[in-house]
């Protein structure tokens, strides 16, 4: 079942984006997990404060919480980013608050995958959580310009501007993440390990 | 070789005998906490993991702390969504309305979290509770929705940095200030992924509320958890909060610290952290000549009972500048009431200051006092990111209480010295 914007519902009326979660839900689908799209360049210490500013933290819908992506910084983001674009960061990339719409916020606007330099940690965990992938790479993300084409393999972690024909390897994502994204994020992971190990 | 009080508490709830830093491991939870923004998307994931219940309905604790009372339909809503999984749950511990205050005070002052458990929180502030000599850290409603399941999570055991305070304390030097003249040495990821623990002279002369103040803001330095060794302190405060029994976990003195910084306090004078960092950091003598629209002292960093008394000392027989506008908010219904008992709340109002309800108020500019464009704010908060308390082109300063009453007199970024020189 579908809403009508290539998400697909769950019984429960809950929306699950089609992209990721979707393609991460067996291995065989990890064969194969390209994403390429338009780069967004930003610097150090993006805070999620940035990403989404605290006035949308009222709302739980995905598609509201998108809106308020990078309003105050980079208001023309919202309605020039497309499905499959790669925003690039500095250092320490979702620094702050905990509030995992912000991650929600940018997987639901299109974005995706996110390159930078490192990432803060409870951002790190909420992005994998709901499968947004992310790899960190200084060289990448030095070389990625604001409006370059990029291409990233999540599986062998190949970076490649393609508007500069370079490639670039990231660190590998820890197989335990591997693990998470395999199945599906960490929802699916715990149905499968947890519970039904404990009945 | 030993290991250290993070690294015991971790191994211990995850029945090891031995964890080294960067070991994956999956721990048992001792009190899971959620709030009005964080509890609604994590009641979702719990539902779609499908499991029949809450692991303990004694041990998820939500809390009503950061839009209320309820500002429009939408926070309403989200309220409305974590009352009825409470109840549907049967949760023994949810607070809204008179009974609930910012979570990260209401928890230590309940008695709900002690030394020696693994917190895990859905809220970036949840390593306030290291102060108590507990592992506490914050993740987001995704990984919280997994422990109200399981009652475990999984963990990267953190690296340790020892922080060691030595020298004097000068006055109205807090911890406030220590820990912002530590994030201005190491920078906004100093501690990116690691453990601080805060030891030394000066953090075991230090008070309870001062101490939640220091691991409240680890997270700025990009930490997982920032921890306190249990004292006679630690114990003298849960004492008169609990009765549960505890753990008392040490480091060995053969722990293995990735890092040992000593930092002499002697010459350490009240701190503020200037836009947009809480590393942008200075001593307020230094500041000059700023102007402010709004001072606000509260927070889970500094909305104690002392840090009110703090601020209303130097109010005292004071006004609040012309124009300016100064928001108090105690953390908990019970400061709450016992600064109206000691005469703290009157004080406030005759210098002229608005008093809020208990609850997170202007410090994430989501409800409450925010910040005009151009405006500037004087705040014993946490975080002075850019539109972090209102408008992109406002200002936050980040300072211990006593700055703030200063500022709030003076109209301007100032220390109590100039209105109280010894």
């Amino acid at each position: 079942m579908t809403d009508g914007r290539g998400s697909a519902v769950d019984d429960r009326g809950l929306r699950v984006r089609s992209g990721l979660e979707k393609s991460c839900s067996s291995q065989k689908g990890m064969e194969d997990m390209t994403i390429e799209g338009r780069v967004w360049k930003f610097g150090n210490d993006v805070d999620t404060d940035l990403i989404l500013p605290a006035r949308f933290l009222n709302l739980s819908d995905p598609a509201e919480l998108a809106k308020g992506c990078f309003v105050n910084l980079r208001p023309d983001f919202i309605d020039g980013v497309t499905p499959g674009d790669i925003i690039v960061g500095g250092n320490n990339f979702g620094c702050g608050s905990s509030r995992e719409h912000a991650p929600l916020a940018l997987r639901e606007a299109g974005v995706g995958a996110i390159v930078a330099r490192g990432f803060a940690r409870i951002f790190y965990r909420n992005a994998f959580n709901i499968g947004l992938p992310l790899l960190e790479s200084a060289e990448a993300a030095a070389d990625l310009a604001e409006g370059d084409r990029a291409a990233v393999d999540i599986v062998s972690g190949i970076i490649e501007n393609k508007s500069r024909r370079k490639t670039f390897r990231a660190n590998p994502i820890p197989p335990f993440m591997r693990e998470l994204i395999g199945a599906g994020g960490l929802v699916e992971y715990i149905r499968m390990k947890k519970i039904s190990g404990r009945k | 070789m030993g290991m250290t009080v993070t690294e015991k508490i971790l191994a211990d709830h995850a029945g090891l005998d031995t964890v080294c830093p960067g070991d994956l491991i999956e721990v048992k939870v001792d009190a899971a906490f959620a709030h009005d923004v964080t509890a609604p998307l994590a009641i979702e994931t719990f539902y779609r993991i499908g499991v029949s219940g809450v692991y303990d309905r004694n041990r998820v604790i939500l809390v009503a702390d950061h839009f209320v009372p309820n500002k429009d339909i939408q926070s309403a809503q989200q309220v409305k969504r974590m009352r009825e999984f409470a109840r549907e749950e049967g949760l023994l511990h949810y607070y809204e309305g008179g009974q609930a205050g910012i979570g990260h005070v209401l928890l230590p002052e309940k008695g709900l979290v002690l030394p020696g458990q693994v917190v895990i929180g859905a809220d970036s502030h949840t390593c306030t509770y290291g102060a108590l000599g507990a592992f506490s850290t914050g993740v987001g409603s995704t990984d919280l929705a997994a422990v109200m399941a399981t009652g475990e999570i999984w963990l990267k055991v953190p690296a340790t940095i020892r922080l060691e305070y030595t020298g004097k304390l000068r006055k109205w030097v807090q911890g406030k200030d220590l820990i912002l003249h530590t994030l201005g040495r190491i920078g906004v990821e100093g501690a990116l992924y690691r453990a601080m623990e805060f030891t030394g002279p000066v953090i075991e002369a230090l008070p309870m509320h001062q101490r939640f103040t220091m691991a409240n803001m680890a997270i700025e330095g990009g930490a997982k958890n920032g921890i306190i060794e249990v004292d006679e302190t630690t114990r003298a405060y849960v004492a008169e909060r609990s009765s549960e029994p505890y753990r008392v976990y040490r480091s060995d003195p053969d722990a293995g610290y990735e890092q040992t910084l000593t930092i002499p306090v002697d010459d350490v004078t009240p701190q503020v952290a200037c836009p947009s960092s809480p590393a942008n950091v200075m001593p307020v003598s230094e500041v000059g000549f700023v102007p402010v629209d709004q001072v606000f002292i509260g927070s889970c960093t500094n909305g104690w009972l002392e840090d009110l008394r703090c601020a209303a000392f130097l109010l005292a027989g004071r006004k609040v500048a012309p124009g300016l506008r100064l928001v108090v908010i105690p953390g908990s219904p019970w400061i709450y009431r016992k600064a109206l008992e000691e005469g703290i709340l009157e004080t406030f109002l005759e210098a002229g200051a608005v008093i809020g309800p208990p609850c997170c108020g202007p410090c994430l500019g989501g409800h409450m006092g925010l910040l005009a464009e151009g405006e500037r704010a004087v705040s014993t908060t946490n975080r002075n990111f850019i539109g972090r308390m209102g408008h992109p082109k406002s200002e936050v300063y980040l300072a211990n209480p006593a700055v703030a009453a200063a500022s709030a007199v003076l109209g301007r970024v100032a220390g109590p010295a100039e209105l109280t020189p010894d």
